[in-house]
């Protein structure tokens, strides 16, 4: 009985997500594409919980929803996306949609192969602690842990080099002088009253 | 519970994401796409931890938890080139963005 409690919150949980994945791809209007992606994340999160990670799933929320969807949210801002105007869309809609649905059919039909009729074993009665995950992280996947700290360092130290504007003697200083208190350049001041965006 | 449902689910989240790379015009949407690409490939890890679950057997979860910390440093400096292209060519259009293209 209590599978079938199980099947029937995966059911609703994953056509949750399943439509708001949709709707990150095809909404126009950028900040609710954003929101959208909160819930598909938060509807993953929930499925690790149903997985017996929970550790997992807090980060999830933490990592996802706490940092990167408020750093996209910023990137939007800061590019002054057109907000709720517009198509966002190519036009290659349609071969993107034939490769998806490739791509689709065919991992779905491999995974459906490889894991018909076996079951993932609900019987245990706790999920995996906090304190599991920490001594397997310290103990066997001690070096992937640690490159993995290089590499959030390095892009931390990365996405500051790149995206600050006052290097001294560079270029793009010359090109795009801070012309008030704001951090607005010439150059941004331009285009947020021009309509057209310029080439450059 | 089948584990082909959690799969099939990831197989789903992942061809979304595929659609939302080739289909979005916005750098930033396109680099929310490439989230559900990740997030897609961390719930096939977490099913796959929870199906292999030999007592000992986590790899599947840190796994995930690797790939949310390079997920996060990728849409760091992903955002950091999208506001420098933004600043350089007031535009975040990938169609756009062809200067070094052959």
């Amino acid at each position: 009985m209590a599978e079938t409690w199980q099947e029937v919150i995966f059911w609703i949980l994953a056509i949750v997500m399943a439509f708001a994945a949709m709707r990150v791809v095809t909404v126009r209007n950028v900040v609710h594409a954003a929101l959208y992606l909160v819930v598909t994340l938060m509807g993953a999160a929930a499925m690790y919980i149903m997985l017996f990670a929970e550790f997992v799933a807090w980060v999830q929320v933490l990592v996802y929803v706490g940092a990167i969807v408020v750093l996209a949210l910023f990137g939007l801002m800061l590019t002054r996306a057109p907000i709720g105007s517009g198509d966002f869309d190519n036009n290659q809609r349609g071969l993107a949609a034939i490769v998806a649905a490739a791509i689709f059919g065919v991992t779905s039909w491999v995974m459906f192969r490889a894991f018909e009729g076996q079951s993932v074993n609900y019987a245990r009665e706790t999920g995996t602690t906090t304190k599991q995950v920490g001594e397997e992280i310290f103990s066997r996947y001690v070096l992937p842990f640690e490159v993995v700290s290089v590499l959030l360092l390095a892009a931390l130290v990365g996405a500051v080099v790149i995206a600050r504007r006052d290097l001294g003697g560079n270029p793009e200083e010359a090109r795009f002088p801070d012309n008030d208190a704001t951090g607005y350049s010439a150059a941004d001041t331009a285009a947020m009253t021009s309509p057209e965006p310029g080439v450059g | 519970m089948p584990v082909t449902y959690f799969l099939i689910l990831s197989a789903l989240l992942f061809s979304i994401g595929v659609y939302g790379v080739l289909a979005r015009q916005n750098a930033v949407l396109v680099l929310l796409s490439i989230e559900l690409m990740l997030n897609a490939v961390n719930i096939n890890l977490v099913a796959f931890s929870a199906f292999l679950q030999g007592g000992d057997n986590l790899g599947g979860q840190v796994f995930a938890l690797f790939v949310i910390a390079v997920a996060a440093a990728e849409v760091g400096v992903g955002l950091a080139i999208v506001i420098l292209i933004y600043r350089n060519r007031q535009t975040v259009d990938v169609d756009e963005m062809s200067y070094m293209k052959w």
